[in-house]
């Protein structure tokens, strides 16, 4: 009770059904071209209009190409799904930031940066990473197709309350520990099911400390634990980061704004369903060695061995270090690799690329290594020509690529061979994630970097 | 997609691996489609095919010995990806019903909007149902909705399973939300008139 969660669900319910679910009020609804066809196609046969078509914004991103954007898109199934989403913007009149555009990118991260997701939102996408836009303080998760269409036609959707957790992160981190590690940590300590059924608020000193690109990232991965979404509780970091972006509230608009902003906060008698603790001097730089995200260890450490493992999870433990290639109880640190990839809503925005070329910087990529660096929108691509990322990163033997989902989920060209592995800034380790047969291993851009100059896993600490 | 959903006596297809997420139930390349057809035949794409297209023997999807309308998996079922593609491709492939001790949030919600009913059991209940299915391929099992009972045939044991009322009236009568949700578009500009 009195979470900040509550207070914004619950401004939000338009009603609530006898024995059912809530109707919730959505201020936002993102569209991207891959879970957006079908809800287009639902409405045309219901012959419905959106009934609010200001509040949505759509955004080609999972297939588009990394290069030659300018040039029509070779795969022709990627290209038809791309052109549909474009006739679909025109046929309904919604707002489309259009792929090889300044206002293009990957829709979690062009949200925020546009200053189109504000506290106290409500903001769904038919993506689970949806909860990304939680770092704003908005209560921001992803949702099927056909919650799409209910939205499309009636800017809410049906919804049973989510439970809600406070996580406390204290303390502080250790140099070359992120904000990808700390939510590495959570998900190996909650599984990709300890969240299910609840709201997450992040807190804590480590929180506070951290930059809206480190919280956007800790949100980001809020689905990982199995939660409905993430969220920190807005403060100044955050009114800083939104004032002057293009579509923040301006004048006396932002003033109005800025003012209800600031009661978004849990109350100090609220009540959580579930709290749990955390300190930041347990977590290292961590790994994946399995193939869910929960499958995780510090960089140092070794796999679990098969005694630790529950009897019931043993068959699954071996399908997927088979899969991986791995052997329970080995040490993973000086492995050869031979893909990383930087970029993904999770670990494509400014302070990623910044961190990269902090660590590759008058050194040379590794030989044995094909690297992929997509930045999460134009912006970030602009930022890092700006501050000379490019020229560094570009010395060391590694070239920027064009803005999308890219090698994330392998919708584009940018697949990883069968058997290979690869150490990505993304979210998902899941078979074939990369494309069919890839073997990924989820890290922070520190150990990404480290990896592509070394060739092999290597602690960022030792460089 | 919208069949009326009531009683179900089936035997069941087993897949007694836990956090089987989205990526394997349909993978990303075949999410490029605009309509809702065929996912059916991707189901499981990875596990069921070998790279060449021809078919994986060991897959239970292709073991003759195995055949209905009920899935029944382990913990954690449909975790990942929100891709309403994963549901399109059970319902598409027949499935009717889903048993599991586990569901992650989206995917049990996708796979109710598209009239196939998750059922969430105890982890003994489950334990016990791969058992009997183990013992005997054709043995049976009941999925009561109008009275939100689950029973396996072989042992006789039922267990009680959650559904709102409502996503329960709309599973029997064949309604879907958006409907629904038309009806009520007057309540949402009263919402927006009084948060403006």
């Amino acid at each position: 009770m009195n979470t900040l969660f509550d207070k914004i669900w619950d401004k939000h319910v338009v009603q609530t059904i006898k024995d059912g679910p809530t109707q919730l009020y959505i201020d936002r609804l993102y569209c991207h071209e891959v879970t957006s066809p079908q809800a287009f196609a639902g409405m045309r046969a219901r012959g419905l209009e959106c009934f609010r078509s200001d509040k949505i914004y759509c955004m080609p991103d999972h297939n588009t190409p990394t290069h030659d954007q300018d040039k029509p898109v070779e795969d022709p199934i990627s290209r038809k799904q791309l052109d549909t989403l474009d006739k679909n913007c025109d046929d309904f009149g919604l707002k489309e930031f259009k792929m090889n555009t300044k206002d293009n990118g990957i829709i979690h991260v062009v949200g925020p940066e546009k200053g189109l997701s504000l506290p106290g939102m409500t903001i769904v996408c038919g993506d689970s990473h949806t909860s990304t836009h939680g770092a704003m303080g908005a209560v921001a998760f992803g949702i099927g197709t056909s919650e799409v269409e209910m939205v499309m036609a009636s800017q809410c959707i049906l919804q049973q309350k989510p439970k809600s957790m406070r996580i406390n992160i204290n303390g502080k981190l250790s140099p070359n520990v992120v904000a990808k590690d700390v939510a590495l940590y959570l998900m190996s300590k909650l599984t990709t099911s300890g969240a299910t059924g609840y709201f997450v608020e992040y807190s804590g000193h480590v929180v506070r400390d951290m930059s809206m690109e480190g919280r956007l990232t800790l949100c980001n991965l809020s689905i990982e634990m199995g939660a409905r979404g993430g969220f920190v509780a807005p403060d100044e970091k955050t009114f800083e980061y939104i004032k002057g972006r293009e579509y923040a509230p301006k004048g006396e608009e932002w003033d109005k704004s800025l003012a209800y902003w600031k009661t978004l906060k849990s109350g100090d008698d609220a009540i959580f369903d579930k709290e749990l603790n955390f300190n930041a001097s347990d977590i290292a730089p961590r790994i994946t060695y399995g193939t869910n995200p929960g499958m995780g260890i510090a960089i140092d450490e070794t796999i679990p061995t098969l005694d630790t493992i529950d009897e019931k999870e043993q068959a699954s433990f071996m399908k997927s270090l088979d899969y991986m290639g791995f052997a329970p109880g080995e040490k993973l640190l000086g492995h050869a690799i031979d893909y990383v990839f930087l970029g993904a809503c999770t670990n494509g925005r400014i302070e990623d690329f910044r961190a990269f070329a902090n660590i590759v910087k008058g050194k040379k990529k590794a030989d044995n290594v094909t690297a992929w660096l997509v930045p999460g929108s134009w912006l970030v691509d602009k930022q890092i020509r700006e501050e000379g990322i490019d020229k560094i990163v570009e010395a060391a033997g590694f070239e920027i690529r064009q803005p999308g989902c890219s090698a994330c989920l392998a919708m584009n060209d940018d697949k990883i061979p069968a058997g290979k592995y690869s150490v990505s800034t993304s979210n998902r380790n899941f078979e074939g994630r990369q494309g069919p047969g890839s073997r990924t291993i989820l890290a922070s851009p520190l150990i990404a970097a480290a990896a592509a100059i070394t060739g092999k896993i290597t602690d960022p600490r030792t460089l | 997609m919208k069949q009326k959903f009531n009683v179900i006596t089936s035997t069941c297809i087993p897949l007694p691996l836990e956090n089987v997420d989205t990526d394997q139930i349909i993978p990303a390349r075949f999410l490029k489609a605009t309509d809702k057809e065929g996912f059916g035949d991707n189901l499981f794409r990875d596990w069921r095919y070998n790279k060449d297209g021809s078919i994986k023997k060991d897959f239970v999807l292709n073991d003759p010995r195995y055949s209905g309308v009920i899935l029944v998996a382990g913990k954690n079922f449909g975790s990942g990806s929100s891709r309403e593609h994963a549901a399109w491709a059970i319902a598409g492939y027949g499935f009717r019903v889903v048993i599991s001790s586990f569901f992650a949030d989206i995917h049990k919600n996708n796979e109710l909007n598209n009239f196939v009913l998750p059922v969430v059991v105890s982890e003994g209940f489950l334990q016990e149902l791969f058992d009997s299915i183990n013992e005997d391929n054709k043995m049976e099992v009941k999925v009561d909705l109008p009275n939100q009972v689950v029973t396996n045939l072989k042992t006789g044991k039922s267990e009680r399973f959650e559904i709102n009322g409502y996503k329960k009236h709309c599973l029997m009568n064949g309604l879907d939300d958006v409907d629904f949700l038309v009806e009520n578009r007057d309540k949402v500009e009263s919402w927006e008139n009084a948060n403006k």
